[in-house]
């Protein structure tokens, strides 16, 4: 009974910490569903491009390179998030900018060709097998509980709950106040009145793709570093998952994509820990089916009106 | 002129920056020591075709999309159609006997693929539904047949009709609460049904097998007289019954045969169910939901109705497939099979029969001829399912479908 307290505690912190994962490729999906109203399927391939961009980088550096580690790992995600940024634009200009206006459908059939395309072109380019990522990160804040139990809480997964802590508030203030922000909403309200009125509504979107590709980038980094392995199929699973993650919590609010992740992360650690670990994705996918089939418009959403 | 060359000079920059990380720099390990093996000429002759592409893009538009002539099939009577219908039955029916094993053994694959991509487009074409999970009622046929002989011993014959009806129950039961969702939604349900229906199978493990699935499936009994070399005490061979010396080509034959009747069968049943009232509400509900609703239709049950005889005809090809294979693992039911049916679907253009037999035989038979280039085989797959719907979405061999256009 005792040991019951720590336990929660630490299933608490690993699920806060996948969650944060989540979370961050779930506002790649929200942002652009709440705008051009599509489902970017490659958009979990694009995580895991940036999670190898982050090991190439790593790889040009040097393990041992002597430079800091925080200054290391900032270039991982800076080149990362810049490349993937490459990715999110000639995606988006590529599979979905010619079909702009036809049925709901067809740019969902692109964007799964074009998963397929890059999780094949990865694993052409840099082999299909697991690689290994080097443990940059080492090391673990460990707080005892009575005598028995102790916490544990990796520094790797403190740096994804910081890291993305941040770049929410960052995002938040900027989706708030810059000129592109304000832009972007007013596409997600409406978006041919917001081209009436002279917004270049082609650059709002090429923006949400590149912003959601830079986020979904430093997810990828950053759980490589934590785990210590990739491959070119781990887009796959996660960008469903953080679909899920984004109609949890209502898709195309952004607050409801970083809660959404969030709960997710915890209902997925949970499961492992108490119903089984070989059923977590069950209950993830479980989720999914649940949150559309009851609350389809998430928990944070806006129901959608259907006018003839 | 200039700003072309900044456009062009852009997207080469882009390019540069896409393919280097990828094919550019190539981690490889030596032994303990993780290096990087740039490749220079790589990324500068991506980013050298991408550049001139983006320059000359505007004369090649205006070069390739000359307003062409359009393409009509040439029109048939009745008479006509009916007798290549049956001229082309008969080739297929003849063409095995002359044929070598190998190539059977393909076009059995084909003909598999074939019920498949017609099953699924009563759901996507037809009721114009994305069905991200067809696979799991593949699923659910193949391993019914396989569960069937595992704990009760049951032949294929039993266990057709009930796999066919058990992928049927399955689709109905999920389809039910589904289909109120919209469009994509609905996609990314079902794409979650068939995982979870994967991921059954592999958890499940006293009752599925788990990942090691259920071998030493038999083959389909031929009138209760088994098709192999030797027959289970107390049964007679075929090849006994009839005099014959054994051959394996016979049985890659048969096998043949059985799934050519399977596929007419499919094609038949979908033919006459798009003409019945059923087939009309579906094109129905398809074109426009809110007309049909205001007209009396009831969506749920129309669709439910697609769903489930889809559902039918994949419970129907995955038994064959068990038989076929003599095993099933959860392996074949993955995501990528999914997809691979829909664009089948899609590449024969949605709605249309003839052009999913024939996109079945295309994406079946070019990969085996291709075997040499197999690692691109699902690079060019996914580039060819975007670049079909950027030209030309509406597939190979699209329907005609019978418009009124009012004139102002």
């Amino acid at each position: 009974m005792s040991d019951l307290l720590p336990q929660l505690i630490q299933q608490f912190f690993n699920g806060l910490s996948l969650g944060a994962i989540y979370a961050l490729i779930a506002i790649g999906y929200t942002m652009v569903y709440g705008i051009i109203g599509m489902i970017n399927f490659a958009h979990g391939e694009i995580y895991m491009i940036g999670a190898y961009a982050g090991l190439v980088t790593l790889s040009v550096i040097g393990v041992s390179s002597g430079l800091p580690l925080a200054l290391v790992i900032l270039i991982m995600l800076l080149v990362a998030a810049a490349i993937t940024a490459a990715y999110g634009y000639a995606v988006e200009k590529i599979a979905y900018a010619p079909l702009r206006g036809s049925p709901r459908l067809v740019p969902l059939i692109s964007a799964i060709g074009m998963s397929i395309f890059l999780q094949n072109w990865v694993a052409i380019g840099q082999g299909a097998r697991d690689m290994a990522v080097p443990a940059l990160v080492t090391g673990a804040v460990q707080i005892p509980f009575g005598d028995a139990f102790v916490v544990n809480a990796p520094y790797s997964r403190i740096m994804i709950i910081v890291v993305t802590v941040v770049l929410m508030v960052a995002l938040s203030f900027y989706i708030k106040y810059s000129r592109m922000g304000r832009a972007s909403r007013a596409c997600s309200q409406d978006l041919r009145m917001a081209n009436l009125l002279g917004i270049d509504t082609s650059r709002v979107i090429s923006f949400t793709f590149v912003i959601g590709a830079m986020l979904a980038a430093v997810g990828g980094v950053l759980i490589a570093l934590a785990i210590g392995k990739l491959n070119p199929y781990i887009g796959f699973l996660a960008g469903i998952k953080a679909f899920t993650a984004a109609v949890l919590g209502g898709i195309g609010s952004i607050p409801g994509a970083m809660l959404g992740g969030v709960l997710l992360g915890l209902a997925e650690t949970f499961a492992a820990a108490y119903i089984s670990s070989q059923y977590k994705d069950i209950v993830a996918f479980g989720l999914l089916v649940l949150i559309l089939l009851f609350r389809p418009t998430g928990l944070l959403g806006k129901p959608e009106v259907q006018k003839v | 002129m200039f700003s072309r060359v900044k456009t062009a000079l852009f997207a080469a920059i882009i390019a540069g920056v896409i393919i280097a990380p990828v094919f550019g720099l190539q981690i490889t390990r030596v032994g303990m020591a993780t290096t990087i093996v740039p490749e220079w000429n790589m990324i500068f002759r991506g980013m050298a075709i991408v550049f001139v592409f983006h320059l000359i893009r505007p004369y090649l538009a205006k070069f390739i999309f000359k307003p062409k002539a359009k393409f009509t099939a040439p029109v048939m009577g009745d008479k006509g159609r009916k007798a290549l219908t049956f001229l082309l039955i008969a080739i297929a029916l003849i063409w095995p006997f002359f044929s070598g094993r190998s190539q059977v053994d393909i076009a059995t694959l084909v003909l598999i693929y074939v019920m498949l991509g017609l099953g699924l487009n009563i759901v996507v074409g037809y009721a114009g539904l994305l069905d991200l999970g067809f696979v799991g009622f593949y699923a659910v046929g193949a391993y019914t047949y396989a569960l069937m002989y595992h704990w009760l011993g049951l032949g294929f014959w039993w266990a057709l009709p009930c796999a066919g009806i058990m992928a049927g129950i399955f689709g109905y039961i999920l389809g039910f609460p589904v289909l109120r969702l919209r469009g994509d939604y609905l996609a990314i349900v079902t794409l979650g049904f068939g995982e979870i229906i994967r991921l059954l199978l592999i958890n499940l493990y006293d009752f599925t097998g788990g990942p090691d699935g259920i071998s030493g499936i038999p083959k389909p009994t031929v009138f209760g007289f088994p098709m192999a070399r030797r027959a289970p005490e107390g049964e007679t061979t075929f090849h006994d019954l009839m005099g014959w010396s054994f051959n394996n080509q016979d049985v890659v034959i048969y096998l043949y045969m059985l799934a050519l009747v399977l596929a007419l069968i499919t094609l038949f049943v979908s033919n006459r169910l798009i003409r019945m009232p059923v087939g009309r509400a579906w094109e129905a509900l398809r074109e426009d939901e809110i007309a049909c609703r205001s007209l009396g239709l009831n969506p749920t049950g129309i669709k439910l109705s697609a769903f489930t005889i889809g559902a039918t005809f994949a419970g129907f090809g995955g038994a064959f497939f068990a038989a076929r294979q003599g095993i099933v693992n959860p392996e074949s039911f993955g995501f990528i099979e999914s997809a691979l049916i829909l664009a089948i679907v899609v590449l024969g253009g949605m709605g249309s029969q003839i052009g999913v037999i024939l996109a079945a035989i295309l994406l079946t038979v070019v990969p085996e001829i291709a075997r040499g280039f197999a690692e691109y085989r699902m690079l060019v797959f996914g580039l060819v399912m975007v670049l079909m719907m950027v030209w030309r979405p509406q597939g190979l061999m699209p329907v005609k479908r019978p418009t009124v256009e009012l004139k102002a």
